[in-house]
Order: C-alpha cells, then structure tokens, then sequence
C-alpha cells in the first residue's frame, strides 16, 4: 500500500501547492486581482493568512524531502515525455452573461485555471501509472503502452459492453484490472484505488472527441 | 433453430475428423511439408481460402524454391526479450519461433532476423537471444533494432553478431542490412544515464527522443556499395524501421527516407523488409516494394494516420490470447527480386502477401480481408 499513500500524499499535497501557486500568482491576472481588492488581503497583513502559509510551506519542505526525485515539475517532465489530450477549452463561460443571480455562474479566470490544472494533473498522473511498469506492480516488466501506445487501441468510448471472453458486462475498469492481472502480471486494483482512477482518467482523456458507442465490438 | 443447424463445436471435431483422416493418407515427407509455406502457396494459388483445418488437404506437395529458381528465407523479429529471471514469456516465444523455422522442410535458406532481439539493450537480454538463436539450423542474418542499440550504444551487439551494416549476394540478389535507427544526440544535453537513454528509445510514444534515421556515413556506403550492380540486378534491403514515413510519433518512420529511395531509384525491383512495426505491413514507393515483419512479443495497434494504401490491415489482436497477432514467417524470392512475403500468425491462418499483390499495385492476387476492424 506504499504506492498508494504516497500516491494520495502527492494528490493531497499537489492541490496544496496548486493552491499556492493560484494564490501567489492571483494579482497578476486581471480578473482575479479585481476580486482580490477588498475581499482579500495579501499574506502579510493578516496573521492568520501568514500562519497559515507557514504550514503549508512546512508541508510543502517536507514532501520535498520525501520525494527527492519529484520535487521537480513532474506534470510538465511527463506531458514533454508523452503527448497529453488537454482538457476542454471553458472560456465560453467567461464571455457574456455572467452573474445572473447565482452564484455558481460568477466564474473567474483563476477558476478556469484551476479546473484545467488539476484534470489534467490527474491525467498526466494516469500517463505516469500507464508507461511504468514499477507503479502498475507489474511482476514481469511489462507496462501499458507496451501494447497500447499513446493509450491507443483501448477503446473506452465503447464500455459498458458484453466483453465475450469473460462472459458479461464489463467497463473499462475490469479491462484495465484484466490487463494487470493478466499481461502485466500484477495485483489488481481496488477501483477507488488513486492508480485505477489516474488510469482511467488518463485513457478517457487519449480518446477525447471521439463519440460514446458503449457496447460496440 | 432448423434441425440441421451445427453449432461450431460440431463444425469443428468434423474438420479435425477429415484432417486426421486426411493425415493418414500422407507419406512422411509430404507431411512435413504441410507447414505455413505450403498454406501460404495454396493462397496464393488462389486454392481455398484458408480456414481451420481445410487447407492441409490441398496443400501438402507443395514446393517452394527449387526448379523455378526461387528460394526462401525464414523471417523471427522483434522478440524484445528480458532476462528469464524478470520474464520467460518472450524468451518462450522466441523459441516457439526458433521451432516453427527448425521444423520447415526444407531447410531455408538462411533466417533473417529483423532487429528489437532485447527490450532493455542490456548484456543478459543480448545473451539470452545469442543463446536461443544459435539452435537455428540455418544461418542466421541479424539487424540491429533501437532496443539492442541505445544502452551501450552497440557495444555488446557487435560483440555477438558483428557488423550492423553489411551486404551480400545470394542466388542473383544482392542483400544489403542497415542500421537504420540511428537517433541524434538528446541525451547528453539532458545528463541521462545510459539506462534512461534506453528507457527513452524503448518507449514507442515517448517523445523526448529523435526521429530514426540511416544517417549520411551510411547512405556514402549505401552509394558506393551498389555502385557495382546494374539497374537490373534485384535489390533486397533489410532495415529496422520502415524505410518511409508512416507515423512520426511512434517512430514508424525513417527521417532520411527520401534520401535513402534516391539511391535506391535506379533500381528495377528493390524490396525493403522492415521489423518495428509488428503487425501486417506493405507498401510502394515506385520501384520499391516495402514489407513488415511480424513480432515474436507483442502486435502494435496500426497508426492513427498514414496508413499505406496497399496495406491489408490484420484483425485487430485478441489481448485473451497472449500470442494472438504474433508469428514469424518465410519470404520467397523470385528471380526478379520481388518476393511473397508470407505472415505466419501463431494463431490464425497465414497470410501471404503475394509478389503479384504489389507487383499490379494491389490489383490482382489480393489477400483475404479480415471481416472484423483493425483498430
């Protein structure tokens, strides 16, 4: 379960730092910097807001310490090393009528940002699991893009189907837990297993564009 | 359901009836011949399309080489072995291919194999195939793949098996071996170990490395090399990478492509047999004939673009059946060069793609197509 906790550590922590790095670099975009007069102060003028910091840089030093070899920007290495569909363009929702009485329409740059950041995280998460045979447990060295480069040949878009050779219905996860039982030779995963999730982010995301067809053979 | 309906477990024991029936009614010499040559003739002869245990009975006799001055060579590739400790499932399938091309009758030729012999490039890896090799009874011929090469750049492949590049001739044809996946320096600039330089290379989709190329010290030799042949004489060349550009992002792809066909254009009949790619591949270029090898390890998905027009796309693999889509094969060379390039799948019936095939560009002696998608 080692993989795992560190696994939830590095989602955990990465929000922290997302949310840090939003936070430093919030004056600088328009939007965000006209919410933050009045509303918000900077660290150093409030007490709370600077013991507050402290805690996560404490957190932040102390994962780093942990993770030698991650501790550089390990989304960006992995999205130069595979090619990585980015999420949906959501800047439609900044144009016009903005604010209409609700509050879940009064959407900010820093959202949008933020929204794209952390989907494609767990993604290039996914791409990580999926081209390392070590992290998908595998007994026998062998990894995902293996057989499926670029997460090609996986089909997601056609899951739930009737997958013959088992014999019933499937999604996508039983085919991924297939694959590390059978020709990876692992130990499957749980599905709220943080691995099976980046996985199945990961394959959904190769295949973005392409129309749902569940149950296509 | 009508009373005469067979399901296809009865369809099947009736066809395993009458090819053991029709077993018994061969001499031993004959039987041997009944291998994956012979069905592959018998589709080219348009006799019965293979299918389950029918085409055994019009097959047997049949000769290859011989009396029309053709002659065959056997083909192994890609079998992207580990060390046995780490995994035995590549190192068995490069034996079973070892088997299929000890059990032919007879004897090829000489056997080709067409580069990616280790995963890792590492000595072990290297040693273990030398090992399963050397039981060949023909002469092995062995090209260099990007996972032999980029994790001592060489050095123990050289020591194993020699030269990367070489040429020879044989029965009028003249051979020539490449090397074919040299990539320019993105290492050093990054301070890898020769172990992440490797990882790097082994990763289809992994973009931090280069594009393949033979480079300009190879094509000078290229040029001086066939300098002494006539237009006329028949060229087969064997290169790891597909001497053309197929898919840029897996490497299925040769950046001097069009540098290496100019000195290869004057040529009449040139055939280019390539590995990397693992699955049914073909293609012209004008003069030159391309054909793709099958892998011992795993099939590759076909490219999401760029597919030749010629190629036959082979049904997509069945993961169920850890060797589907997998093989070895033979190639039969006429006296003009061009050749019969026949897929031995492990678990389907063999393909032969006939010399008929490219040489009408695709009109006549066409393959069976499969009836399910490629992917």
């Amino acid at each position: 379960m080692r993989a795992k906790y560190r696994i939830t550590i590095i989602i955990s922590l990465g929000c922290v730092i997302a949310v840090a790095l939003l936070w430093t670099s919030s004056t600088s975009t328009p939007a965000a910097a006209q919410e933050a007069t009045g509303t918000r102060q900077a660290a150093g003028d409030d007490p709370d807001l600077a013991a507050g910091q402290t805690i996560a840089d404490s957190h932040m030093e102390q994962w780093k310490r942990k993770n030698p070899d991650r501790v550089a920007d390990w989304v960006a290495e992995e999205k130069e090393r595979h090619a990585i569909q980015p999420p949906a363009d959501n800047s439609h929702l900044l144009k016009g009528g903005q604010g209409e009485g609700h509050t879940y329409g009064q959407y900010t740059e820093r959202d949008l940002l933020m929204w794209s950041r952390e989907t494609e995280k767990l993604v290039v998460e996914g791409s990580r699991i999926f081209h390392d045979a070590d992290l998908l447990g595998s007994t026998v060295a062998v990894s995902c893009d293996m057989c499926h480069p670029d997460a090609s040949n996986t089909h997601p878009e056609t899951y739930p189907k009737f997958q013959t050779q088992m014999g019933r219905v499937v999604l996508l996860r039983d085919m991924i837990n297939w694959c590390i039982e059978r020709p990876v030779r692992g130990k499957r995963f749980d599905p709220d297993d943080p691995r099976m999730r980046a996985l199945e982010a990961y394959i959904y995301a190769q295949r973005k564009g392409e129309p749902l067809n569940y149950g296509k053979h | 359901m009508p009373a005469e309906h067979k399901s296809v477990e009865t369809k099947y024991m009736e066809e395993r009836q009458q090819f053991y029936a029709a077993l018994k009614k061969l001499d031993r010499r004959s039987f041997i011949k009944v291998s994956a040559a012979a069905m592959g003739a018998a589709a080219v002869q348009g006799i019965a399309v293979p299918n389950s245990f029918q085409p055994v009975s019009v097959a047997y006799g049949e000769q290859t080489g011989g009396e029309s001055g053709r002659f065959r060579f056997a083909y192994i590739s890609d079998s992207h072995l580990y060390a046995k400790e780490i995994n035995d499932r590549f190192a068995n399938a490069l034996m079973r291919a070892v088997d299929d091309v000890n059990s032919l009758d007879p004897q090829p030729d000489f056997v080709f194999y067409g580069g990616d012999l280790a995963q890792l490039g590492q000595p072990d890896e290297l040693e273990l195939g030398a090992q399963i090799l050397r039981e060949l009874k023909a002469p092995l011929k062995i090209m260099v793949g990007e996972h032999d090469w980029y994790f001592d750049m060489g050095e123990k492949w050289r020591e194993l098996f020699g030269q990367p590049t070489e040429s020879w001739d044989h029965k009028g044809i003249h051979f020539v071996k490449l090397l074919s996946v040299i990539e320019e320096d993105f290492w050093t600039p990054r301070g890898m170990t020769p172990m992440e330089r490797m990882k790097t290379v082994a990763g289809l989709d992994n973009h931090l490395q280069k594009s393949f190329t033979v480079g300009p010290e190879q094509r000078e030799w290229l040029k001086k090399d066939v300098a002494r042949y006539g237009d006329d004489t028949p060229l087969v060349v064997f290169s790891h990478s597909p001497l053309y550009k197929l898919y840029k992002n897996w490497n299925f792809w040769t950046d001097d492509a069009e540098e290496v066909q100019a000195i290869l254009k004057r040529f009449k009949n040139v055939v280019v047999i390539h590995g990397h790619t693992h699955q049914m591949l073909t293609n012209r270029i004008d003069n030159i004939h391309f054909h793709g090898l099958l892998a011992t390890a795993w099939p590759w998905p076909y490219a999401p673009e760029g597919m030749p027009e010629l190629t036959i796309e082979m049904t997509r693999p069945d993961p169920f059946n850890v060797q589907d889509g997998c093989g070895d094969g033979e190639v039969v060379v006429h006296p003009d060069g061009l050749v019969d390039k026949i897929y031995n799948f492990w678990n389907r019936n063999p393909v032969t793609v006939a010399r008929e095939y490219t040489a009408s560009w695709g009109k006549k002696a066409v393959p069976p197509q499969p009836n399910r998608p490629s992917y």
